[in-house]
């Protein structure tokens, strides 16, 4: 019987960049059962190095689109220039005004203000989305193109379909590594998750960075934990870290001390409990999952 | 001529604020009174942690502008929203509905063009902060801070870039992690872009992905390896055989970790660590020197 309303979400996020928030989550994957997978970092995807997605569905996301001007009927009056918004159409040595690709928004404004209708705009077609097959379930993940903004919009479209096959195939987790950063694509990665992993490093950036970034989730009323990575490179930060989460009622599921083997199984194209199931990293890691869903069985 | 150093990459956490809070602290002393820091991670600004000696002016406000439909004049003729591209204006003229969604507007000023009725009327809405200080040394060290909540980091970046122009003939950027729109944003106008990477699969990746960016900007480019001798060569190998310069390596070393931790990234620096660092900043003064040099001589 599928009971999908006890379906839980997980979104797992960090604030500052480079924290261990995809070690985690490939280690979580790998012991997760009836679990689905996205990749939320849809601007630099890193999950799929270790899960080596097999591709079965891929999907064009339409981007934003992009202006131009056609230099042949272009009367250089410049009117464009004096409503972009973005600044993204300049003039060149020769004094012809062109459009920036990467810095156009995409809004059309100039190509409904221009008095001789020479700009067009076009969608970007170069954006795709995949459902792909792994060892441990079932992967939604991306490819962006360089430059796109709109990334928050792909982070969604990625999240919706992993809910609907979660809701389809009756799985109990979604797990979504999300993206670094407190913005537009945070925001895309949190709105509907039921919960909010927090991976923290012991750094006074990765402490401001958290902060800020609990902040953003409380906004959304849903529980947030977190776990503290690499604690013994500063046991001082780290300890000023419990603290606070613990003032801030944020359930610290365990503390991982800093490990080259989570390098060395990133090169094997393994998780760290798959590359070293009996090291001290992946016990921790599997009791951190276990409190982890223990609390969000209790919480419901 | 001004010189403009942004430094980049596409994984987080590889070492950019290091690098930059590094390089910043280098040529400020080499070049007093020349050089600036921009902290462009508005999402998550860092910089000024390790500068507690800076002093700062009080902060200054970012707006956007957000319409509103003044619903005595509409018409609810729906012209707007056929003009919003982001699908962030809803009027249903049945029940005499109209109004905008402000988390789906970029501000792009259509919706008012659009408007035949003089119905839209825009008010500001406070995006982010601006930050300005210096160094007892005579640097400039500025950043943007994103309202929490908010998703217009792309547009705190571009206010912040122009509220700090010409402030210094130098400028280094610190740039967000990733490759989409804020980094083009904190990249877009600089004349050198150092990618900042580590040798790990997860490092390699993404840095492939920023150069695919930068190659699509034609910008001109080099990498650090930061971190050395954590992962493979392979990240060392790759850019050779692409004939990408490499800036320099940076070992890594575990008490320079715990020192970036304490937000310490200046005394007591492990020596193999002080010597990397001291050969790439020489290296980028002579190079920033010469520029100004090539200017000189066209004159």
């Amino acid at each position: 019987m599928i009971e999908y309303y006890s379906m839980k979400e997980i979104t797992i996020l960090s604030g500052k960049g480079g924290t261990g928030k995809t070690s985690v989550t490939a280690a979580f994957a790998s012991i997760a059962e009836h679990a689905i997978f996205c990749d939320g970092d849809v601007d630099a995807p890193d999950l799929h190095l270790i899960l080596a997605p097999e591709i079965k569905e891929t999907h064009p996301f339409p981007g934003g689109r992009k202006a131009s001007i056609n230099p042949e009927l272009c009367t250089d009056c410049g009117l464009c220039r004096d409503y972009c918004r973005f600044d993204a159409i300049h003039q060149d040595i020769s004094g012809r005004y062109y459009i920036h690709p990467v810095q156009c928004e995409g809004c059309r404004l100039c190509e409904r203000i221009c008095p001789v209708g020479a700009i067009s705009s076009e969608q970007s077609m170069n954006n795709f989305w995949f459902v792909s097959d792994t060892r441990f379930g079932k992967l939604v993940h991306a490819n962006m193109q360089a430059g796109e903004e709109n990334s928050g919009k792909l982070v969604t479209t990625v999240r919706n379909h992993a809910r609907e096959l979660a809701k389809a195939e009756g799985y109990r987790f979604i797990i979504t590594d999300g993206p670094p950063g407190i913005g537009c694509p945070a925001i895309a990665s949190i709105t509907g998750s039921k919960a909010v992993l927090m991976i923290v490093e012991p750094t006074r950036s990765g402490m401001h960075d958290a902060i800020r970034l609990a902040e953003l989730v409380k906004g959304f009323n849903i529980p947030i934990f977190s776990i503290i990575n690499k604690y013994d490179v500063n046991e001082e930060v780290a300890a000023e870290i419990e603290s606070w989460l613990h003032s801030d009622n944020i359930i610290l599921l365990g503390k991982i001390p800093f490990n080259e083997v989570v390098v060395k199984a990133m090169i094997e194209k393994k998780s760290v409990i798959e590359f070293d199931p009996d090291s001290e990293l992946s016990y921790i890691l599997r009791s951190s999952w276990t409190k982890l869903v223990s609390e969000l069985e209790n919480g419901q | 001529m001004p010189f403009k150093i942004a430094i980049a990459s596409g994984k987080g956490g590889t070492g950019k604020t290091t690098f930059a809070v590094n390089l910043f602290r280098y040529l400020s002393q080499s070049m007093p009174g020349k050089v600036q820091l921009v902290d462009c991670d508005v999402e998550e600004p860092n910089d000024h942690i390790f500068f507690p000696e800076a002093q700062f002016e009080k902060l200054e406000k970012v707006y956007r502008l957000v319409p509103e439909i003044d619903q005595s004049k509409c018409t609810y003729c729906r012209k707007c929203v056929e003009y919003c591209e982001f699908n962030a204006i809803v009027v249903i003229p049945t029940v005499r509905f109209a109004e905008v969604n402000s988390s789906l507007c970029h501000s792009c000023g259509a919706c008012i063009v659009a408007c035949e009725d003089d119905a839209i009327n825009e008010k500001p809405e406070e995006i982010g902060t601006i930050r300005r200080g210096f160094l007892p040394s005579g640097g400039r060290i500025s950043g943007g801070t994103l309202k929490i909540g908010s998703s217009m980091q792309t547009m705190m970046i571009r206010e912040l870039k122009k509220a700090v122009s010409g402030e210094a003939p130098i400028t280094i950027f610190d740039a967000p992690p990733g490759t989409s729109c804020p980094v083009v944003a904190a990249i877009a106008d600089a004349d050198l872009i150092i990618l900042v990477s580590e040798p790990t699969p997860f490092g390699m990746y993404d840095l492939k992905l920023s150069i695919d960016l930068l190659r699509e900007l034609r910008k001109p480019f080099g990498v650090l390896i930061n971190k050395s001798g954590l992962g493979t060569d392979e990240l060392h190998n790759y850019l050779l055989n692409q004939g990408i310069e490499l800036i320099g390596s940076i070992p890594f070393s575990r008490a320079y970790a715990g020192m970036y931790a304490s937000g310490n990234l200046f005394n007591d620096i492990p020596e193999e660590v002080a010597f990397a660092f001291s050969e790439i900043l020489h290296k980028l003064h002579d190079r920033i020197l010469q520029h100004e040099g090539d200017h000189h001589s066209e004159r």
